[in-house]
């Protein structure tokens, strides 16, 4: 039982990001037609929000302090960080330490930004194209992107910490009952998942309480009837690119100090998040949502040392699997629609 | 007997019963036309001739077989071709090579691993192909892309493509849809030619009077998913019960 | 000529003096000219040329004729490279053991690979052959690594069997004694050229993977293919089952992936589990498309481009960006190369990833449609069109060279 719980707890953070991913790919399916192989790549691009940021507040400059030596007897250089002189040591501290929420605020209007580029620059001219080039080109841009990355932040990956107030862990098992130490959870991981579950409902919210959102849902059961009333579907359309850009950033921000960005993490996650949007069933914004969690949760059980004992290697490919299985038997999907993306 | 048979078919989608109690008898070498209003449900009738749609109950013969859970590669492989509402052909080949590609499926069957002979080297299939290009008036344009051609021009290929595996039944979807008058004329004449020079026997779906009544022996007429009455084109058009269901909709 | 009619055969004719005279046309500049570092005629870069080159080859009777984009096609490299190693350390390392399995079990598993992906077709398929591919890359390097040898990659060991080792054997991959990694030199004037025995045995290997890719093209099996990519419906109202054809056409390209790794293994007895990368497969149709999907030519011409390219741009470093763009003004020189460096060397990717763009917003037909154009517009200035009609319809691109 606790063993149980644990995993699905395990599973919860992958699939957060599974899920916000997933969402975004399919709100830009749903809504423009087009298959976006870059949108792991604007995953990473928020990771890297939030190393920007971190860097770009722990910018110091160095001063003597003459009252300290270091081994050669010379005075010491200390380096204080900008921010630090400005608001003082303590709330440039805390500054610092907060930067990946911080990068929240900071990146949204990048992601915006770049959804909005990537759209208007290049998406644009591929909505009559065969899918076939839409994910071609994409994949092109993808590249480009991780490459550009990589030239300014290297290979390796960039570990980047979460505020200290979240560097623990919760003993979860104590409050349901179970012994210490049994079911121990990052608070940092618990973080991301209300933050991953506060993002979904606004997203959901937003398409289903205001006309803009209606218009939307309209526009993607059924475009041309839309666009026949009179209203400018493709505005708004690139507005949803925008918000979806937005979100996988978002992802992709809070994600870093679970796991330290790389300059390849967008390409990793993208496959499995494709993955997720064909078992969730292609625009089908709940599918995605539910397959996210759903596959990070069955990952995580997969990886679990009884199972991996008896199904060797099961861990790296159970996603693979079951989207092989679903795709075979439901082809549409667990809540496709019928007709999207079929011809 | 009938050279198609259909008896007692159902169709529900959902709450709604496109089909009930359907029964249909096509003569050989006949023309068999299919009339009805809009959502009258000679679409799904036709989708469940040629393996499209498997209706919920009853069954469809075609010289004795049944159709139903047949894939369309089978039931075309029996000798059942089909025209659709939009000219369905191979875009991006030449006219030629759409033709072939009938020819090959004729002889071959529905699949052949003949990855080592030409093309070229199938003189018989290319003799073939040619008469029924000029059959139908097309040769001059063998080699031209069948995307770039006309309408009317892409109808008549379909029709060779169908014709030269000579089927027993061809299926014709609302032929004429979206044609300019002309081009209709054209195809009333084509038809007709068909119909004279080969042992062929035609179900037709279509909305357009004229080509039913130039054309048809027979008319079924539906309304509502069921048969309202089946008669030669004469009764028909003298037929009450039509002129209110259907054609006094039409002059509407 | 061996099945082909005339202008195929001349076609074929050209592509085989091409082919044989590499080593040659590729080393154009003389040893001590700055250009030298411009010639490909190195035996690695060539052999890579052959290679890639059946890869694409096989690649486009897939995506080039039936239009199913596949996401996969490096698993079949993989299981191509590691079957060969196998029979080099099980055996012994002639390569004649190795190949033929490389090609059967790619081979193998294409046929069940191919028989669960197309059952969806288009962007589903796309994605259930990545599927797949991330799969066999996953497995590669963890529960298999008694079959690959995880992250260090699968080579020959001392303590290996090879029970057919002779005492007098080569101990690199050979053919009956023909070593691989042996050249002969030839010094012309201040020209060097390498005629080296492993890109002859991989060039002639391309050569019959071309002709059957021809034969294929011109078959009615290929005729089928093309009509599966034009439209399904029609040929499944034709009468024609379009699975069977698809699934023939996955195997047979998986095949020639599998040949092709088969080959790299028969070059250098390596095989690492990031050639199942699915950016490797991703590698692969960008040369298709960059040459041209769907055309005979197109494939290897791409193929050699990205090969070319990338060696030529890995090599350039900011040495010689400032040795070529030393002649502009300072300030200009500097940002000249602040943008170049961004491409080159290690920034070969980026070059391919922008080349990837390019090539699919401004010249969809790739290079080969481009050298048509090219063609048709001189062809217009001079008012002839001197072409056969009979075998070279203007209308159907696709399967002129």
């Amino acid at each position: 039982m606790d063993g149980i719980l644990l995993q699905i707890l395990n599973g919860l953070d992958k699939g957060s990001a599974y899920a916000m991913i997933a969402l975004g790919l399919t709100l830009i399916f749903g809504t423009l037609g087009v298959v976006n192989f870059a949108h792991g790549a604007l995953f990473m691009i928020g990771a890297f929000c939030a190393v920007s940021l971190q860097r770009l507040l722990g910018l110091s400059f160095e001063t003597l302090d003459p009252t300290k030596k270091d081994f050669l007897g010379n005075p010491l250089k200390v380096k204080t960080p900008y921010i630090e002189s400005w608001f003082g040591p303590e709330m440039g501290a805390s500054i610092i330490d907060w930067s990946v929420p911080l990068a929240i605020l900071f990146s949204i209007p990048i992601m915006l930004f770049v959804g909005w580029a990537m759209e208007r620059g290049l998406i644009k001219h591929f909505y009559k194209r065969p899918h076939a080039d839409q994910i071609l080109v994409t994949f092109g841009l993808a590249i480009v992107m991780q490459e550009i990355i990589k030239h300014y932040y290297g290979a390796n990956p960039i570990p980047t910490s979460a505020p200290s107030a979240f560097k623990g862990s919760l003993d979860f098992g104590v409050m349901l009952g179970f012994d210490p130490n049994v079911i121990i959870y990052p608070y940092w991981r618990l973080v991301y998942f209300a933050f991953s579950a506060a993002v979904i409902t606004a997203v959901f919210s937003f398409l289903n309480f205001t006309t803009f959102g209606m218009v939307v849902r309209a526009g993607m059961a059924d475009r041309e009837t839309v666009g026949l009333l009179g209203i400018n579907i493709d505005r708004r359309f690139t507005i949803m690119f925008g918000i979806a850009a937005a979100v996988a950033g978002l992802a992709g921000v809070m994600y870093a100090p679970i796991n330290s960005p790389n300059y390849h993490m967008g390409m990793d996650f993208l496959v499995l998040s494709f993955v997720v949007v064909v078992v969730g069933g292609m625009g089908s914004l709940r599918g995605a949502v539910a397959a996210g969690f759903l596959l990070g949760v069955l990952e995580s059980f997969a990886s679990m040392n009884w199972i991996k004992d008896v199904i060797p290697g099961i861990d790296q490919i159970i996603i693979y699997l079951v989207a092989i299985l679903i795709l075979l038997t439901r082809p549409r999907g667990l809540m496709g629609r019928k007709g999207v993306m079929e011809d | 007997m009938g050279i198609l048979e259909v008896k007692g078919v159902g169709k529900r989608f959902g709450g709604l019963q496109a089909l009930g109690d359907v029964n249909l008898s096509v003569q050989e070498q006949t023309v068999h036309a299919i009339i009805g209003p809009n959502g009258a449900g000679k679409s799904t009738l036709l989708n469940c001739f040629v393996g499209k749609l498997i209706p919920d109950e009853g069954s469809v013969l075609f010289n004795g077989q049944s159709l139903l859970g047949r894939t369309p590669h089978e039931i075309t492989q029996m000798g059942v071709s089909r025209v659709f509402q939009t000219p369905e052909i191979f875009g991006d080949l030449s006219v030629m090579e759409n033709m072939m590609i009938p020819c090959f499926a004729k002889r071959d069957g529905a699949f052949r691993m003949h990855a080592f002979e030409s093309v070229d080297n199938e003189s018989e299939l290319i003799e073939k192909a040619e008469q029924m290009l000029i059959d139908v008036n097309m040769v001059d344009k063998r080699n031209m892309n069948a995307a770039s051609m006309s309408r009317g021009d892409k109808r008549r290929l379909e029709m060779a493509m169908c014709l030269v595996q000579d089927p027993k039944l061809l299926l014709l979807d609302e032929p004429t849809a979206g044609m300019a008058r002309a081009d209709t004329n054209n195809t009333i004449d084509l038809l007709k030619e068909i119909k004279e020079k080969r042992d062929i026997t035609m179900a037709i779906i279509e909305h357009d009077m004229h080509v039913v009544f130039s054309l048809a022996d027979r008319i079924t007429v539906l309304a509502q998913g069921t048969p309202l009455v089946e008669d030669t084109p004469q009764n028909i058009k003298d037929n009450p019960k039509v002129r209110e269901a259907y054609l006094g909709e039409t002059q509407q | 000529m061996l099945g082909l009619d005339k202008r195929d055969t001349k076609f074929l004719l050209i592509v085989i003096f091409l082919t044989l005279a590499t080593p040659i046309l590729l080393q154009p500049f003389p040893e001590s000219s700055t250009l030298a570092q411009f010639n490909a005629g190195y035996p690695d870069l060539m052999q890579r040329f052959a290679i890639f080159g059946i890869f694409a080859i096989g690649f486009n009777i897939l995506f080039g004729l039936t239009g199913y984009l596949s996401f996969g096609h490096a698993a079949f490299l993989g299981i191509g490279s590691y079957s060969v190693v196998w029979m080099y350390k099980l055996l012994d390392y002639n390569v004649i053991w190795g190949l033929p399995l490389a090609v059967i079990l790619s081979g193998l598993f294409a046929l069940v690979i191919g028989y669960v992906s197309l059952r969806r077709s288009g962007i589903y398929f796309s994605i259930l052959t990545l599927a797949f591919a991330q799969m066999s890359f996953n497995l590669a390097y963890s529960v298999l690594t008694p079959i690959t040898n995880g992250e260090t990659g699968l080579q020959v060991y001392t303590d290996d069997p090879q029970i057919l080792m002779g005492a007098t054997e080569p101990t690199s991959p050979h053919l009956f004694g023909i070593v691989m990694n042996q050249s002969a030199k030839i010094n012309l004037g201040d020209w060097v050229f390498t005629f080296n025995n492993g890109y002859y045995f991989c060039a002639i290997i391309a050569i019959i993977a071309f002709y059957i890719s021809l034969r294929i093209f011109r078959s009615p099996f290929g005729l089928m293919l093309r009509a599966i990519k034009s439209n399904q419906q029609r040929l499944n109202y034709t009468g024609l089952n379009a699975r069977p054809y698809t699934l023939a056409a996955f195997v047979i390209s998986g095949m020639y992936a599998g040949l092709a790794g088969g080959l790299m293994a028969s070059m250098d007895p390596l095989a690492g589990a990031e050639r199942m990368q699915w950016t490797a497969s991703g590698e692969v149709v960008l040369m298709t498309i960059l040459g041209g999907v769907g055309t005979m030519m197109g494939p290897v011409l791409g193929a050699g481009v990205i090969k070319y390219m990338e060696n030529i741009f890995s090599k350039i470093n900011e040495q010689v960006l400032h040795s070529w763009f030393g002649w502009l003004p300072d300030s200009l020189e500097g940002f000249v190369i602040f943008i170049a460096e961004h491409f080159v060397g290690s920034g070969w990717h980026m070059t391919s990833g922008v080349l990837f763009m390019l090539v699919v917003i401004f010249l969809p037909g790739g290079l080969v449609e481009g050298g048509q154009r090219i063609k048709a517009m001189f062809n217009n200035r001079g008012g002839d069109d001197a072409d056969d009609p009979e075998h070279h319809p203007k209308h159907a691109p696709h399967v002129a060279e």
